[in-house]
């Protein structure tokens, strides 16, 4: 069937906030998909709260709705659009689930909508576990042992007759979030409760543990016509037992002979021809390593995290073609875009091997649970690319950007053999390392495999890798032949991982190499195998012997990407490649990336001339920038994990474009800075280095406290912190200088003021500030945790003109040319810096879409000789916009056991939504709506635990929350307070008081918002931790910053009825 | 050790003497397919050839005695990126090393596969040969020109007829290097089958009254055989006849059409035919270095290649006759076209 002409406006719904679990895949996804749909003509309207994305650019859709992501919010984009279908399958789980509730409360059918794509009812048979065990068994494929269960008891009785251990898989959530293993009753209770909580209907799967078994995906596709094709097959790594968005995944599979390859395809065809699907469909497999028996895990019957990957693998883009699947055609009507002379209906065949290795927050959630199992908590992922799997491998293990060159891992040194074997028997994100250890220690790969389940060519594979590094160990530089040193590099050993083993720098490996000839060619991802002659620019580097890149002599510019999506590090990075790549392109420049994150848009094949996906170290990139010459390379954009190779490229003669490097160290290193703010008389809150507890307390007194703490050299675990006595001082330096007494800890003086930041652009003489923002928390809140504001609410005309003069002062004192965030601190009426970074921040994307400035386009722009003057919008500060817009932060932190809740001076978020309004209340509505915030209404109970030093603060807060009909619950201190002051208020025992206390309130769900003010943070023994983490488990709201639930407080006020919210305004933003 | 393989045009590729080490001499040629690579060296279809796999790891699994196509492995040569010495599989048997020593197959690792399938894939397949030591062109040459596969079918045929007893339909087999999986194929249907030697005559095939004529895949250029196609054209119009690959341009020529060769031939599980009978697309198993360039009178296509648009199936328009180019029996490669059999048997009578 060719296109669909009935189709001419379709609605698609995005995925929302970054969160753990559903990442950046879906805005590549999402993007691809609006590009197909617009290709052929058809008006999109598309509705995503999340504003870090490239879908929700002018260019991608028509009409474009950065609103909340709810039943209500979507029915009014419909109501004012009146879309004639809507595609479901592209905005991830949240789109999927969205979509079947629009279906099911009439709104599709009371609009004339219909849902093209895999149908509705398609969705439901994939989705829901009743429904897909039934398919199955008609179309006689194994499922795991399992029953629906719906309550505690019979839970317990149908465990009891599996036997344990059991997996608990909740019915419609993410990433298996709710979910885990349970090795005897008392784990089940504990699980069984929280996933039947979790359930969106109150349901969850109990079934049979195949812990142990391959784990085996399966891409497929199929259109109306049920033609079916199977993209890409990935064996994971890990077996059974670990979320596969944990798992370390290889593709294609390697273990399984074209009998198992082709049972499972074949399997995964059967089910997506009886469940309906068309489009894209995910079906992932447990294989018993011992015979031919499998089972089916389950589907996904939409784009997937694994359709991204898999996309990436092969070149194949699933979404687009899901994309025009859903608006007529068949696979054979669709051209292969990559070799644009084939169809989509074929299947990839590749000729080099990838490795996906998840990217986990550990290092920055340093007591977290580390251990892995059927809860994902990766972040993001890297890919890489080789012409075999210890290269592939080993470029993804330094595209993690951890520091780490080999498999050598100094903790896993200092460990027994005995405490590795546990440590691989209960597997964590340092896995890889403790099994390398135990090989280098002879232990035997059989029972390495025994232990872990990991087959034995991985094990092997691992081995290889682990004797050549051993050899190395015993080396010295001159017995480093060409023969060794090729062998080497063709099995992925980095420069510098060769020079730590052999104990000289990577740059004696690097002349070496040159004086030797060895450099890597670089092949191409074609879909084919090199059967068909491929047009795309996609290469990945190998020491084969032929180089299939062209250099062309035009000009040229390299873009390095951000690398995976980490806490810190997100979405907003990519957004800004992207950017730039779009400018230097309108600019006629050939643009190049080099990125290495499978979930992005940047590494999208069609967004650059040229795509290397490669990992981002100096090595590697320098090895394209010999090739390919360009004129300069950005790195503004690539977030530190690009700004950290300036001085590296700057030494070996590359041009950087923009800030180069002495300029950026000048922001970057305390003493240069401090002295440059010196010379420009711009003060920042005072500090010191303290090397001792004695001399800490005393610079403490001596500042005043609160006081801001951290080390001056970040070692895991210990981050930055407010202490607001001299005991909570003390508790921290003696934690810091324990484990490190080589480097100082820096005291500041906490100015518990307003912050306000700055995105602005620096041409060398003048400035343009697309807007100036302002934090809804009191200072001491991690920029990104806090909601911003934009434009500033209570900012003082006096002080924006001091923003602006200190942001001029600071960019041409730096020598910025391009971008420069900044913020600060206005305490009692007066302007302080606290933070300079010399590049592009996470709040980019949001005050490009706001402001109307092309913000990246312009830095562009400038780096490469333009003048602000020239470009269309001015400078200084740019006018104001009428609506106002937040920026509200989104936790994953839910699905981190042990990791601190509280808001604090260090990053814990790992997405964000726009709020747009008229004005600031209407605004903070729909950006807490669309965060999950939201005060539930009528009678709820509050559970408040508040600090010493707010409770003065509270009073207020607990008298409006009374006024709006919340029944207080509090421990003694803070309800004593209370009813002093009049307010009725009931106690509740404390966590070390006597049976039911305030822990036990939680567990059983009885309150409906915690207020926790912390007292000392970071230490997991403490009352207050375990009250936030009970309730953040149980999905309960917890508030530990006053500011946050006072504004809460005000919008709740505000919009109070449901009359105020039907008529509350959406807005365009692709205008 | 060192060997290379050197090409008709002159092209060297280094690599690592493997197997069983000892010169060899073949038409060289590509294979996509992932996995699968026990099944394509028995294929009898690659009896000449060398074949080189586009996937950089092979042996990853092993071999067994199970996914064998026929007894002995058939290819001149293999060559790889990476031969696995390691092999990890519940039903591995032998290492890849082991088995192509054994079977006193040469095989090279440790070459640019990519490049020789570019190669292969802008220049077309050629002959080439695996050297151990250093040789003079004059002897390549020689050995070149010496190379010759137009009996490949007779070295791959069965010598005798033998037969399979079955309760169903009576089929008789020519086999010009068949495929196991054909044969398990019909088995699965039930069918009585009569395995007869490529030179088989056709009052020797009558004889059994058949219910079909079933007429296998195999190596070389189908206008080789010229006594087969004469052979045919004195069934055609007796019996019902079908048939896989070789057996399908044999019996285009029979009808009087035309066959000729592929630049590089299709040989992969990745191969897309649309069946035009149910405007349905089927990802295919393929091995083919000729194909049917012009159809028989009275035939129409069924299938074509969604690729290059090449016949990869026809049908007589009055007579039970059928046919497909491409490998509906699989192994290696998707079992999505595996009802062609069933197709098969409708023909018959």
């Amino acid at each position: 069937m060719p296109l669909n002409k009935d189709i001419k406006k379709v609605l698609v719904i995005g995925s929302g906030p970054i969160v753990i679990g559903q990442a950046a895949e879906f805005d590549y996804s999402g993007t691809q998909a609006c590009e197909a749909l617009k290709e052929e003509g058809v008006e999109v309207v598309l509705i995503n709260s999340n504003p870090a994305t490239i879908m929700t650019d002018k260019e991608v859709a028509h009409k474009i709705y950065i609103e909340p992501l709810t039943i209500a919010f979507i029915e009014k984009v419909i109501e004012k659009e009146r879309p004639d279908a809507l595609l479901a399958g592209v905005g991830g789980q949240t789109g999927l689930n969205l979509s079947v509730e629009l279906f099911e409360k009439g709104i599709l059918d009371k609009y004339n909508v219909k849902v093209i794509g895999t149908p509705i009812e398609s969705i439901k048979k994939g989705e829901d576990r009743e429904l897909f065990r039934n398919v199955m068994k008609e179309i006689n494929q194994p499922c795991i042992e399992s029953e629906i269960i719906m309550d505690m008891e019979s839970g317990k009785a149908y465990s009891m007759k599996l036997g344990y251990p059991v997996i608990v898989r909740p019915a419609y959530t993410l990433a298996g979030t709710g979910g885990g293993i349970a090795n005897n009753e008392e784990e089940l209770e504990i699980i069984l409760e929280q996933g039947l909580h979790m359930s969106a209907i109150g349901q969850v799967l109990i079934e049979r543990s195949v812990k142990g078994w391959k784990e085996v995906e399966y891409e497929v596709m199929r259109d109306k016509q049920g033609n079916c094709i199977c993209v890409c097959n990935m064996e994971n790594i890990d077996p059974v037992g670990i979320h596969t968005g944990d798992s370390i995944v290889v593709a294609p599979s390697q273990t399984l002979s074209d009998k198992e390859y082709q049972m499972l395809r074949s399997a995964s065809i059967d089910i997506i021809n009886a469940v309906g699907i068309e489009g894209g469909c995910n079906v992932q497999f447990a294989l018993n390593p011992n015979s031919f028996e499998y089972a089916v895990i389950e589907i996904n019957p939409r784009v997937s995290r694994s359709s991204a990957l898999a996309s990436k693998a092969t070149g194949y883009p699933i979404a687009k073609v899901a994309a025009k699947i859903a608006l007529g055609y068949n696979l054979d009507e669709i051209k292969n875009a990559v070799t644009k002379k084939t169809y989509a209906c074929f299947e990839p065949s590749l000729d080099y091997v990838v490795v996906k290795i998840p990217k986990w927050p550990f290092d920055k959630f340093y007591n977290a649970d580390r251990v892995l199992g059927t809860k994902m908590m990766a972040t993001g992922e890297v890919m890489a690319i080789g012409s075999n799997f210890e290269s592939a491998f080993l470029k993804g293990i330094r595209s993690l950007d951890i520091g780490r060159y080999t498999l050598v891992h100094k903790d896993m040194m200092k460990l027994s053999l005995e405490e590795l074997k546990e440590k691989v028997k209960a597997p964590d994100d340092e896995r890889i390392f403790a099994l390398a250890e135990m090989i280098r220690r002879d232990f035997r790969s059989e029972m390495i495999t025994k232990a872990t389940g990991i087959d034995r060519f991985f094990v092997k594979k691992i081995k290889n890798i682990v004797e050549r590094e051993e050899m190395l160990k015993t080396f010295t530089i001159d017995m480093l032949t060409k023969d060794v040193l090729l062998d080497l590099k063709k099995n992925g050993f980095a420069d510098k991982g060769i020079g730590d083993l052999i104990g000289v720098s990577p740059d004696v490996i690097y002349k070496t190499r040159m004086k030797w000839g060895i450099s890597p060619v670089y092949n191409m991802v074609d879909t084919c195998a090199g059967e068909f002659e491929a047009l795309t620019p996609y290469f990945y580097s190998t020491y084969n012997t032929y180089d299939e890149v062209t250099v062309s002599n035009k000009r040229k510019v390299v873009v390095i990407g951000s690398g995976p999506i980490r806490i810190g590090q997100g979405i907003e990075f990519d957004y800004a490649s992207v950017h730039a790549v779009k400018a230097l392109k309108k600019m006629g420049i050939e643009t190049i990336i080099i990125n290495n994150n499978p979930e992005t848009v940047s590494t999208d094949f069609d967004i650059s001339d040229k795509l290397y996906f490669e990992p981002l170290t100096e090595e590697d990139v320098l090895n394209i920038i010999d090739k390919e010459k360009p004129e300069g390379v950005i790195l503004q954009f690539g977030g530190q994990t690009a700004i950290k190779l300036a001085k590296f490229l700057q030494a070996k003669n590359i041009a950087i474009l923009g800030t180069n490097s002495e300029q950026i160290d000048t922001a970057e290193d305390r003493e240069k800075f401090d002295a440059l703010l010196e010379m420009l008389d711009i003060e920042r809150p005072k500090g010191i280095a303290v090397w001792n507890m004695e001399q800490g307390s005393d610079e403490a007194e001596k500042l005043g406290y609160p006081v801001l703490v951290r080390p001056s050299y970040v070692l895991g675990g210990q981050g930055m912190e407010i202490t607001y006595t001299q005991d909570e001082l003390v508790y921290y330096l003696k934690n810091a200088f324990e484990k490190d007494k080589k480097n100082p800890v820096l005291i500041d003086k906490y100015l518990m003021g307003k912050e306000i930041e700055v995105d602005a652009i620096c041409d060398g003489e003048e400035i343009l500030i697309p807007g100036i923002m302002e934090h809804l928390e009191r200072a001491g809140v991690h920029s990104g945790d806090s909601i911003t504001m934009y434009p500033t609410q209570n900012v003082s005309s006096t002080i924006k003109e001091k923003v602006l003069e200190y942001t001029r002062k600071l960019a041409l004192g730096i020598g910025i040319k391009g971008m420069i965030n900044i913020q600060f601190i206005e305490h009692n009426e007066k302007l302080y810096v606290i933070e300079v970074n010399p590049r592009a921040s996470r709040t980019v994307p949001y005050i490009s879409k706001v402001s109307g400035v092309p913000i990246v386009e312009l830095a562009t722009k400038v780096m490469l000789g333009h003048k602000l003057g020239e470009l269309g919008y001015g400078i200084d500060v740019y006018q104001e916009p009428e609506l106002v817009a937040v920026k509200v932060p989104v936790f994953s932190t839910q699905k981190l056991p042990g990791v601190e809740v509280c808001l604090g001076p260090e990053m814990r978020s790992t997405g964000e939504v726009l709020g747009v309004g008229a004005d600031i209340y209407e605004a903070l509505y729909k950006g807490c709506l669309g965060a999950g915030l939201q005060l539930v209404k009528n009678k709820g109970v509050v559970l408040a635990t508040i600090n010493d030093h707010d409770k003065e603060e509270f009073l207020n807060i607990a008298k409006e929350l009374n006024a709006l009909g919340y029944r207080l619950m509090c421990t003694s201190g803070t309800a004593k307070f209370l009813k002093q002051a009049g307010l009725q208020v009931d106690t509740v025992r404390k966590l070390n008081e006597e049976e039911p206390n305030i822990l036990n309130l939680i567990k059983n769900m009885e309150v409906d918002l915690v207020i926790n003010t912390p007292t000392k943070g970071k230490d997991a023994l403490r009352e207050g931790f375990m009250i936030r983490r009970a309730a953040v488990e149980k999905n309960i709201a917890v508030f530990t910053v006053l500011d946050t639930i006072k504004t809460l407080i005000e919008v709740t006020k505000r919009y109070q009825s449901d009359l105020e919210i039907k008529d509350m305004k959406i807005y365009n933003m692709g205008k | 050790m060192k060997a290379k393989l050197i090409l008709e045009n002159g092209m060297v590729f280094e690599g690592r003497a493997f197997g069983y080490i000892q010169e060899t001499v073949g038409e060289v040629v590509f294979n996509t397919g992932i996995t699968g690579y026990q099944e394509v060296l028995t294929d009898p279809s690659y009896y000449g050839q060398i074949v080189t796999m586009t996937y950089p790891l092979i042996g990853n699994y092993g071999l067994n005695l199970e996914d064998v196509e026929s007894q002995t492995p058939k290819v001149r040569g293999f060559i790889v990126r990476e031969a696995c010495d390691f092999p990890s599989n519940f039903r591995c048997e032998i290492k890849l090393n082991d088995y192509l020593r054994n079977n006193k197959i040469m095989a090279l690792d440790q070459v640019d596969t990519r490049a020789l399938t570019k190669i292969l894939r802008n220049s077309g397949t050629m002959k080439g040969i695996i050297a151990l030591e250093d040789v003079s062109e004059g002897y390549i040459k020689d050995k070149l020109r010496a190379y010759s596969n137009t009996d490949a079918v007779f070295k791959v045929t069965t010598k005798e007829k033998y037969t399979i007893p079955g309760t169903g339909k009576h089929v008789a087999i020519v086999d010009y290097g068949i495929k196991a999986n054909i044969i398990r194929s019909f088995k699965q249907r039930n069918c009585k089958m009569t395995i007869f030697p490529a030179n088989a005559t056709y009052e020797e095939i009558l004889n059994v009254n058949p219910d079909l004529i079933f007429l296998s895949n195999g190596p070389g250029d189908p206008e080789d055989l010229t006594e087969a196609i004469e052979t045919l054209k004195q069934l055609i119009g007796k019996k019902p006849i079908v048939g896989i690959c070789l057996g399908h341009q044999l019996l285009a020529l029979a009808l009087g059409g035309k066959t000729a060769k592929l630049k590089f031939g299709h040989r992969g599980c990745n191969h897309p035919v649309k069946n035009l009978e149910e405007n349905k697309v089927y990802i295919t198993s393929q091995n083919h270095g000729y194909y049917v360039e012009e159809l028989p009178l009275d035939t129409s296509v069924t299938h074509v290649s969604v690729n290059d648009g090449t016949v990869e199936g026809m049908r007589h328009k009055t007579l039970p006759i059928y046919s497909v180019q491409f490998h509906p029996e699989a192994s290696p490669g998707p079992r999505d076209a595996n009802n062609i059999f069933d197709q098969f048997l409708e023909v018959s009578i």
